[in-house]
């Protein structure tokens, strides 16, 4: 009999579990303890390469995932116990797949032999969360369980990013086995993620664009997926070409707001001058972009006379929404780098100055406007002072989901990609604050600012003691309606001005609350002191809760009403309440 | 078109539906039947019928074989969301590439005496069914075919005394020398 006590490889499952984090060069993990997975937790006791953050609950170790995961390029791992642990992480999954988030979640699971036995804290976990991953797995012999990590690690960051879940019971996290690293065959051989875009497709979008008259470049998140390589080609391929572009949410930074060509953010929040040059081409250009539907309004008036492109890693997104002419299924950067050898060798940038004249006219219409005021600080106004106060400084910017998100969108300035981390499909309420304690575990010296909402943030507020314990100096930036804001927006426009439960009601005190937490807080009323205000708080090397008091009543436009396509945009000047009614006239829209 | 009050634009489509059938082979790994199942129910996409079975023991290889039914968009949205899955090997539209034969496997019983009886044995053997259990009062037959061949079988002895039906769903394979 061989003596395998010396065999380095022979490990317990807990073991192997940190062993591989280690392997897959994971420095920073977030979770929260629990019967079902104290053997690993041992484990992390007795090491010091991975660093656990103890989150407040186990959402908030989901999104600081995801914000570690989207300001850094790798992944986000989170570690939960069985039972409500589990389906505690189903937001953050589900928020991870709408917005391809790399993020891997280790959850311990009731011994084997008690699965299926209504087992205390005990649930379905692969069955909960098999819709909300990419893949999952129920490891149920530790000799699986080194190739599962490194297959979850692979299919999670390779092809279209997403979330996994490794389920592990906890008799396997006791039992020893075989350890190997990470090795090619771990991977299902059915899983081959396209990389390269066709020759012919890529030939046939190089004709069309430099044929085009009146070409728009839309881009999206899968820019900032693919990686810097894929940005720094979009930013010469705009060069290149001259042509205007614009973004998703999700994509914001890959172009920078400073760019000359840049039209601002498309989609029912959008700039008039994006949605409009998005209406009117004639040459369409989709990267990493999925055709949401915040960003077509009414899909058959959707760009009505134009040729599309569409790049996309997952064939699934091609003709999803809109039909596309020319689909590239591909990595964005892998197919950016191809169009760009082709056009630089066989095109010339096309005359579009008359296009450019028609775009300024539009932008002149300054879709953006709003009226200041030195009695009350309007929210636009907060962004844009919080924009001005942080340009040039090493910033991340975080935000939760409602009317402050827009307002960070049109009015904050993003230059760089990995810069921004938003819920934009999932739309999670309460994302931005563990987001943010994420962020900053990856970027210690940067300044990270959760752009919130008074609503939002008290959804995941109990991580500010995550961010106290670990001394993670997150800035959240409350813009303070005492109004679920989006909501609200809503209600006025579509259900007769019922403002049904979107008013806050008995809103705590931030500062003091700040203040129990062990945190710093800042409140401010007057459009006067709010640059003052904004200056401490980035001078305090604390957590701060910054109560920002704004206009109450302010809604969020320009605006693609229900139900319209992109050239009947509600722009701020026209939004009273006639033309409103009329805009969002039909059915029983205003009765 | 009027628009009800909504966050969501509401839209009717109108293209017509088309039934596909499509072959999956997939790794055979626990769960890889709810994974495709879910995805159908958890998309809105239809299944009419659903066949399942491990093909290639050694390879841990089985075949689903699904029939549905949705406009051209949504049939191709449903292969590509079918073949993004991890486990999946491979999807093929039978339907699309019209050199696919299609069978189903039914276990029809029929109860009854005299003329009803006689009748049911002499459809049985047009429709080249097989009696595979008999009694006095009832039979059992089997009858393999294509799903249209199946359900006028059934209509036919339903007035002949029809207790039950046990059907596998639809099978398909291309012709010709090439696998899939």
């Amino acid at each position: 009999m061989s003596d395998k006590s010396h065999d380095p490889n022979q490990m317990t499952g807990a073991a192997m579990i940190v062993r591989a984090l280690i392997d897959h060069g994971v420095t920073d993990i977030f979770g929260y303890p629990g019967g079902a997975v104290l053997p690993i937790y041992d484990e992390i006791f007795q090491q010091s390469q991975v660093q656990h953050i103890l989150v407040r609950h186990e959402q908030g170790a989901g999104h600081a995932a995801e914000g570690y995961a989207r300001s850094t390029g790798k992944p986000g791992v989170a570690l939960v116990t069985s039972g409500p642990g589990a389906t505690n992480m189903v937001t953050p999954l589900t928020d991870a797949l709408m917005d391809s988030i790399p993020l891997v979640c280790i959850s311990g699971q009731v011994p084997t032999h008690l699965i299926g036995n209504d087992a205390f804290q005990e649930c379905d976990t692969v069955g909960i969360t098999r819709p909300c991953t990419k893949h999952n797995w129920l490891v149920r012999d530790v000799n699986d369980l080194a190739k599962v990590l490194h297959e979850a690690f692979y299919v999670a960051t390779s092809g279209r990013p997403g979330p996994v879940l490794v389920d592990v019971p906890k008799d396997v996290q006791f039992a020893t086995g075989t350890y190997h690293p990470p090795r090619k065959s771990d991977v299902h051989r059915s899983y081959a993620p396209r990389l390269k875009g066709d020759a012919a497709q890529i030939r046939k979008a190089v004709s069309l664009l430099a044929n085009a008259k009146r070409p728009v470049i839309y881009s999206g998140g899968g820019v900032i997926n693919s990686g810097l390589e894929a940005t720094k080609l979009l930013r010469e391929l705009v060069e290149v070409t001259g042509f205007p572009i614009t973004s998703t949410l999700m994509g914001l930074g890959a172009y920078p707001a400073s760019g000359k060509n840049w039209l601002g953010m498309l989609g029912m929040h959008g700039t008039y001058e994006a949605n409009m040059t998005m209406h009117d081409c004639d040459v369409m250009l989709c990267v990493g972009a999925r055709f949401d539907d915040r960003i077509t309004g009414r899909v058959d008036a959707f760009s009505p006379g134009s040729k599309k492109i569409h790049i996309d890693i997952d064939p699934s997104s091609i003709n999803k929404n809109i039909r596309v002419d020319v689909p590239i299924i591909g990595d964005c950067g892998n197919v950016l780098g191809d169009i760009l050898q082709v056009f630089k060798a066989e095109a010339k940038k096309p005359d579009i100055r008359s296009w450019w004249q028609q775009i300024a006219q539009w932008r002149a219409r300054n879709s953006l406007y709003y009226k200041k005021s030195n009695d009350v600080i309007l929210p636009q106004h907060a962004i844009q002072a919080l924009f001005e106060q942080t340009r040039g400084k090493d910033t991340y910017i975080t935000t939760e989901v409602g009317q402050h998100q827009m307002w960070a969108a049109q009015f904050y300035g993003f230059e760089e990609p990995h810069r921004w981390m938003t819920s934009g499909g999932l739309g999670t309420m309460g994302y931005g604050l563990p987001a943010a304690v994420g962020v900053q575990v990856a970027h210690p010296d940067s300044l990270v600012i959760d752009i919130a909402g008074d609503a939002s943030v008290q959804m995941t507020m109990q991580e500010m003691s995550t961010a106290v314990q670990y001394e993670l100096p997150i800035k959240i930036f409350i813009l303070n309606n005492q109004y679920m804001g989006m909501v609200r927006q809503w209600q006025q426009l579509l259900h007769g001005n019922r403002l049904s439960h979107s008013y806050s009601e008995a809103l705590p005190d931030f500062v003091k609350l700040a203040e129990a937490y062990g945190a710093v807080g800042l409140q401010v009323h007057k459009p006067a002191d709010l640059d003052g205000a904004i200056k401490e708080m980035i001078s305090v090397k604390r957590p701060v809760l910054f109560d920002c008091r704004v206009a109450a009543l302010e809604n969020c436009f320009p605006m693609i009403p229900s139900g319209k396509a992109h050239n009947e945009m509600l722009l701020p000047e026209q939004a009273n309440d006639e033309a409103t009614a009329k805009a969002f006239a039909g059915g029983k829209a205003l009765v | 078109m009027n628009q009800p009050a909504s966050a969501y634009f509401i839209e009717d489509r109108h293209d017509p539906n088309e039934t596909h059938t499509l072959a999956v082979l997939v790794q055979n790994e626990p769960g890889v039947l709810a994974r495709v199942i879910g995805l159908f129910s958890g998309r809105g996409y239809n299944i009419e019928s659903l066949t399942v079975s491990e093909t290639e023991a050694q390879k841990h290889l089985s075949r689903i074989t699904i029939v549905t039914t949705g406009t051209p968009m949504v049939i191709a949205q449903i292969k590509n969301q079918l073949d993004r899955m991890i486990p999946v090997y491979q999807v093929v539209d039978m339907t699309q590439t019209k050199r696919s034969i299609e069978r189903e496997l039914a276990m029809v019983k029929v109860r009854g005496q005299g003329e009803h009886r006689v009748e049911a044995l002499r459809l049985a053997d047009a429709f080249r069914a097989r009696v595979i259990d008999a009694t006095t009062e009832s039979f059992v037959f089997e009858i393999t075919g294509n799903t249209d061949k199946i359900n006028q079988f059934i209509d036919l002895m339903r007035p002949l005394g029809l207790v039950e039906v046990s059907r596998t769903g639809v099978a398909a394979i291309g012709r010709g020398p090439e696998g899939m």
